[in-house]
């Protein structure tokens, strides 16, 4: 198995300061403004500290989940402005046994125009040059995706490292990731070990997600967690905490393959941990739910999560990415239903 | 945020870069047509139909977001309130006459009835309380149809699980204007559920929805006058509350009226129950959730714009995390969004009317000019309406005037501990006791600090759950009784006493009699060596401060001896010591009847004794003295049975959590024993509050003191230790009065004159302590009449904990 050669002894933390101490006084951290490019997450120390103190009661987190979608709403104008941020933020995915480079065309054609023309100029919108914020494909129709998206600036991320069970062996997963990055992929999904989660092997996980990202090189690397494989939020969180020590651009919550994906719960707990880290190092990650993520109301929920809790900056593709397939048809329906004020149907968009 | 007017023309395109929110109004067009369909007007509700004000007044009734005019509603007088009661009079023999099942068939069409109405009512109590739609649609009305459901179930299982009780009759409840319809079903649906009839006034200012429901019950075919509704002002409550016709007052509202009704139905024999204002501690530990936190406090105090009675406005948080947590809150408050209550996306509505606005500006001006910080958001408030937004006070004194008194409003103040028994003590450093919350995700921690608390309601990592199953309501001045569950039904019912056995305390005196009251106990020719009954206090035999002694009369007129003559410094004493003896609580059931049960047996080897005492005392005969003593050693059995046996219970909250109905000892309690059994009628009284906990200052009759300064030397060989039982012996209506006036006594059990009663119940307003006063003889040689539950549930008060769950 291949360790990062340079990583600091990881036994112990580097960083006296614990989580929950008076003098752990929070600094004021920079979030970048809306037109600067944020500056990549370089990881810290593996801190234990932080890890042992990270915990979650579940019942307060699952009861602010549930009842943040109550709390806001957005209707009309501000509906169709918000669902197509959410086509603009989306990595519009397939991830099937059956995927052909001819499917893969297809999904490209569909990312690069999301929505009809005719809506577009109806919703005023027709220069803003809408388009999903990227595709997401395994590893082997990267080069297909990579051609078909030239000139869009559309970027293909590939899932990577033994998707979805990443349990293949290091030198694999690892040659994945440098094969995909080297076909054009400009974004690797990488999947953890949920074992290490589970039986709490945080240096195994640190240093996993190391070495994924060292392998990543100026690709980014968004850290998939599996979270309907680790059993609690506290894990949930705690995984958070790590792979973002350990250098991840964005965290993820899911494959879309496990039994549970993406719920608001979980989302809520990762967007926390985000804040927790950016307040703690003053570095910027990114966040992306994935699996599950279907109906445009869904979409508006996640959007209001992430506003309420992380604020504007990460309502862009830079930092936020839903990973979905269907979700794009459905706001499709909504967008054109908001222009005609009749319900639409799906067959009347273009399929992706 | 404030959710602002939108610009005339808003741009998609624009708003996909700012990303803002959008006004989301939830339509009042069908609320409205309701109102103008009546003409803006509303009257009474009196024997099943709407009838105008006798005077002819109305009032107006205002919408706090705009303060436009929503409605004019009838202004209940005297007269309007007697028509009201005597409907309900007249209703209610055949209300509780009918059978549970149709009694719960009723109930259950309400609970229906409503259902069907839920946004109408909705809407409507958002127009006119100023709280957010968000609320009202998910919280407060949901929770009104829970509440007839399960009261249904209630009326439906009456007969088997509250037999031997019958309803009480006819209940004045006035409710208040925070969460109107929701009060109104914690007051209507147990009452009627029950077999009583209800006369209701809601508040002035917000009477909409309960005339609505008015409606509602028109429509479901309730009987005319079992439910009659009057609205009005205070006075119109006043004269809810003065009317003879009335049994029972239950009032939710401020302490300052609380002790007002307390005042007026002192004597009158009306029960009374009480849900009064909070300062409620929101304790934050070290190792909570914090973010977790930061959303419970946006529950706690910024749910209802703080105009909540159990609001957690009190933040106690643990010294070495308080700057982190208050930033965290910082940045959460800048998110909140105030603005129009019908907006679905604001977080926080209008102030229910200027007045409240102003006492609430007022106060946070006071805690500034104290010297705390007051923090506000950046962003301002709407200005058209009745607004006021979320504020925060760190470097708070508890001194501080912010500190002490309920706001009612959106303004949380904070405090830091340092240990957890300094929280504990932060807590409770409050005259009120109505609700906590705990944070702590160490479950030994949390269910440590939980029962230490002296609050009806703990809310262990969560804030503000209600449900209809689990009992709310308050310990010291935020009032008594409970609305909800099992623990809520007992306000409404009275136990049916039995027709009184052959009166125990035959007044023929034999010549045997007579002997034995020239000899009590001494028959040889010597003198008998003289004894001096002292006062009782901590253990200790105390001679009175006085210094004066009170003869005592046999039932014949001789002078049997002397007791000590004690005054309030006598008093303050016995309360001293009851305090000092409070680790009583804390021994487990066994341990208490252990106690008891010793008691009894030395009371019993001193049997004849005491029969012979009390013979002398009371002019009865040595057979019936031996009966009364073979009665008390039977109840201090009983007792000593049920001490480890007056179990509480687990609600079924609609949850994934646990609330746990815990039977607390109400604390202090102040017993002032009955003229007639002078020994068993103490037994009666002292033993069930010794067997839940409680510590005792009793002051035995005027009529056999002797009785019970006998008694203290059976105590003494009985392993009680000291303060647990007091006895201060005296003129016993004077030291009566005393206990009431004592506001660190928690509780007082009276028997004895109604003149005497009055003055118990008058003066107990003080620190509105618990009273149960009889001036109707009780036969207590009648074990139906004279021990049980209804003894064991008047010496507890529930504690309903919360504890959610989950890994």
């Amino acid at each position: 198995m291949m360790t990062s050669a340079s990583r600091p002894s990881a036994a112990t933390s580097v960083r006296p300061v614990a989580l929950h101490t008076a003098d752990a006084t929070p600094q004021a951290p920079r979030v970048p403004s809306f037109t600067e490019h944020p500056a990549r997450n370089p990881g810290t120390d593996l801190d234990l500290d932080v890890v042992a103190a990270t915990h979650v009661n579940r019942s307060a987190a699952e009861r602010r989940a549930a009842t943040l979608p109550a709390r806001r709403t957005v209707k009309k104008e501000w509906q169709a402005a918000w669902l197509l941020r959410a086509i603009s933020c989306m990595d519009l995915t397939t991830l099937s046994g059956d995927d052909t480079p001819g499917n893969v065309h297809r999904l490209c054609a569909k990312a690069r125009r999301p929505v009809r023309d005719d809506l577009l100029e109806a919703l005023g919108v027709s220069d803003l040059g809408i388009t999903v914020g990227a595709v997401c494909v395994y590893h082997r129709y990267v080069s297909d995706a990579v051609k078909a998206l030239a000139g869009s600036g559309i970027p293909v991320a590939a899932v990577s490292t033994g998707f979805p069970a990443g349990l293949s062996p290091m030198s694999q997963r690892v040659a994945e990731i440098r094969a995909s990055v080297d076909a054009g992929a400009q974004e690797i999904d990488v999947v953890i070990t949920r074992a290490h989660v589970l039986r709490g092997e945080w240096n195994a996980l640190y240093d996993e997600v190391r070495t994924f990202r060292e392998a990543c090189g100026d690709a980014h690397i968004k850290t998939i967690l599996g979270v309907g494989e680790l059993a609690t939020l506290t894990n949930v969180a705690r995984a958070s905490q790590v792979a973002m020590m350990a250098g991840s651009d964005v965290i993820k919550t899911s494959t879309g393959k496990e039994p549970t994906n993406a719920t608001l719960p979980v989302g809520l707990v990762m967007v926390r941990q985000i804040r927790d880290y950016l307040q703690r190092t003053g570095h910027v990650v990114g966040f992306k739910p994935a699996g599950g993520i279907r109906t445009a109301k869904q979409s508006l929920d996640w959007l209001a999560l992430v506003k309420e809790e992380l604020g504007d900056r990460w309502l862009r593709p830079d930092l936020f990415r839903f990973g979905a397939s269907g979700l794009l048809t459905d706001i499709e329906r909504q967008l054109e239903h908001f222009v005609t004020g009749r319900y639409s149907a799906a067959h009347r968009h273009p399929m992706v | 945020m404030t959710s602002t007017l939108p610009p005339a023309k808003p741009s998609v395109r624009a708003l996909f870069e700012s990303m803002e929110y959008g006004p989301a109004p939830e339509s009042d067009a069908t609320v409205r047509a309701w109102l103008s369909a009546r003409g803006a007007r509303f009257d009474h509700f009196i024997n099943g139909e709407f009838v105008a004000p006798s005077d002819g007044a109305y009032f107006d009734v205002m919408d706090p977001s705009s303060g436009k005019l929503l409605a004019h509603v009838a202004q209940g007088s005297a007269s309007d309130v007697d028509a009201a009661v005597q409907a309900a009079r007249a209703a209610q023999p055949a209300w509780s006459a009918l059978s549970a099942h149709a009694r719960a068939r009723y109930l259950y069409a309400l609970a229906r009835a409503v259902q069907r109405q839920a946004r109408a009512l909705a809407v409507l109590e958002s127009l006119d309380n100023g709280k957010p739609i968000r609320e009202t649609r998910d919280l407060d009305i949901p929770l009104v149809v829970r509440h007839f459901y399960h009261h249904a179930g209630w009326a439906q299982l009456f007969d088997r699980e509250f037999a031997g009780y019958a309803p009480v009759g006819v209940i004045g409840q006035i409710i208040p204007w925070n969460f109107p319809l929701l009060m109104l079903a914690w007051k209507v649906a147990p009452a009627l559920a029950a077999g009583n009839t209800v006369v209701l006034k809601p508040a002035e200012y917000t009477p909409l929805s309960a005339l609505l429901f008015a409606e509602i019950v028109r429509d479901a075919g309730l009987p005319a006058g079992v439910f009659n509704l009057v609205t009005g002002d205070g006075t119109t409550g006043a004269a809810l509350v003065e009317h003879d016709g009335v049994d029972k007052i239950a009032f939710t509202g401020s302490t300052e009226v609380g002790r007002r009704i307390r005042t007026v139905t002192a004597g009158t024999g009306k029960s009374l129950s009480l849900e009064l204002g909070g300062k409620s501690p929101f304790l934050v530990f070290a190792d909570a959730d914090l973010d977790s936190v930061v959303e419970g406090v946006v529950d706690a105090i910024w749910f209802n714009q703080g105009q909540v009675c159990c609001a957690g406005s009190r933040l106690l948080v643990q010294e070495g995390i308080a700057e982190r947590l208050h930033e965290k809150l910082k940045a959460r408050m800048e998110q909140l969004r105030v603005g129009a209550p019908l907006d679905k996306s604001v977080d926080m509505g209008a102030i229910v009317a200027p007045v409240q606005l102003a006492r609430i500006r007022e106060l946070v001006a006071q805690g500034v000019t104290e010297g705390a910080a007051c923090w506000q958001p950046t962003w301002a408030e709407p200005k058209d309406g009745w607004f006021y937004p979320p504020t925060l006070f760190t470097n708070v004194e508890p001194s501080a005037t912010i500190a002490q008194v309920e706001i009612f409003g959106p303004v949380l103040v904070t405090h830091t501990f340092r240990t957890p028994d300094e929280a504990v003590q932060l807590a409770n450093n409050t005259p009120y006791g109505l609700a906590a919350s705990v944070w702590s995700d160490d479950i030994n921690l949390a269910l440590d600090i939980a029962p230490r608390l002296r609050c009806g309601v703990v809310w262990i990592n969560s804030t503000n759950a209600f449900d209809a199953s689990a009992g709310f309501g308050g310990y010291r001045e935020s009032g008594f009784g409970r609305e909800g569950g099992r623990e809520g039904m007992w306000e409404y019912v009275k136990p049916m006493r039995e027709p009184a056995a052959s009166p125990a305390a035959g007044k023929t005196t034999s010549v045997s009699d007579a002997i034995t009251e020239e000899h009590p106990v001494e028959r040889a020719s010597l003198p008998a060596v003289d004894r001096t009954p002292k006062l009782y206090i901590g253990g200790q035999q105390a001679r009175p401060d006085s210094g004066y002694s009170v003869p005592v009369h046999s039932a014949k007129g001789h002078l049997l001896g002397e007791v000590g003559d004690g005054n309030r410094k006598d008093i303050r004493n016995a309360v001293e010591a009851a305090h000092a003896a409070s680790a009583w609580a804390r021994r487990p059931g066994h341990a208490r009847a252990q106690v008891l049960y010793y008691i009894a047996e030395n009371l019993s080897a001193r049997a004849r004794e005491f029969a012979s005492r009390i013979a002398q005392s009371t002019g009865v005969s040595i057979e019936t003295g031996e009966r009364e003593v073979e009665l008390a050693i039977s109840r201090l059995f009983t007792y000593a049975a049920w001490s480890d046996k007056h179990d509480g219970a687990v609600h079924d909250v609609p949850m994934r959590a646990v609330s746990l109905a815990m039977h607390e000892p109400l604390g202090v309690v102040g017993v002032v024993c009955p003229p007639t059994h002078p020994l068993l009628g103490f037994v009666s009284l002292v033993a069930p509050l010794i067997a839940t906990g409680n510590t005792v200052v009793a002051v035995p009759s005027d009529t056999a003191p002797l009785v019970v300064t006998d008694f203290y030397s059976v105590l003494d060989t009985s392993d009680v230790p000291g303060g647990v039982i007091n006895i201060v012996t005296g003129q016993s209506d004077a030291l009566a009065k005393v206990l009431a006036d004592h506001d660190n006594v928690d509780a007082l059990w009276y028997c004895g004159s109604h003149t005497g009663a009055t003055a118990v119940e008058r003066a107990s307003v003080g620190n509105l302590k618990q009273t149960w006063v009889d001036w109707t003889p009780r036969d207590w040689s009648d074990a139906r009449i004279g021990e049980g539950r209804e003894f064991l549930r008047r010496a507890t008060q529930v504690k309903n904990i919360w504890i959610p769950y989950g890994a």
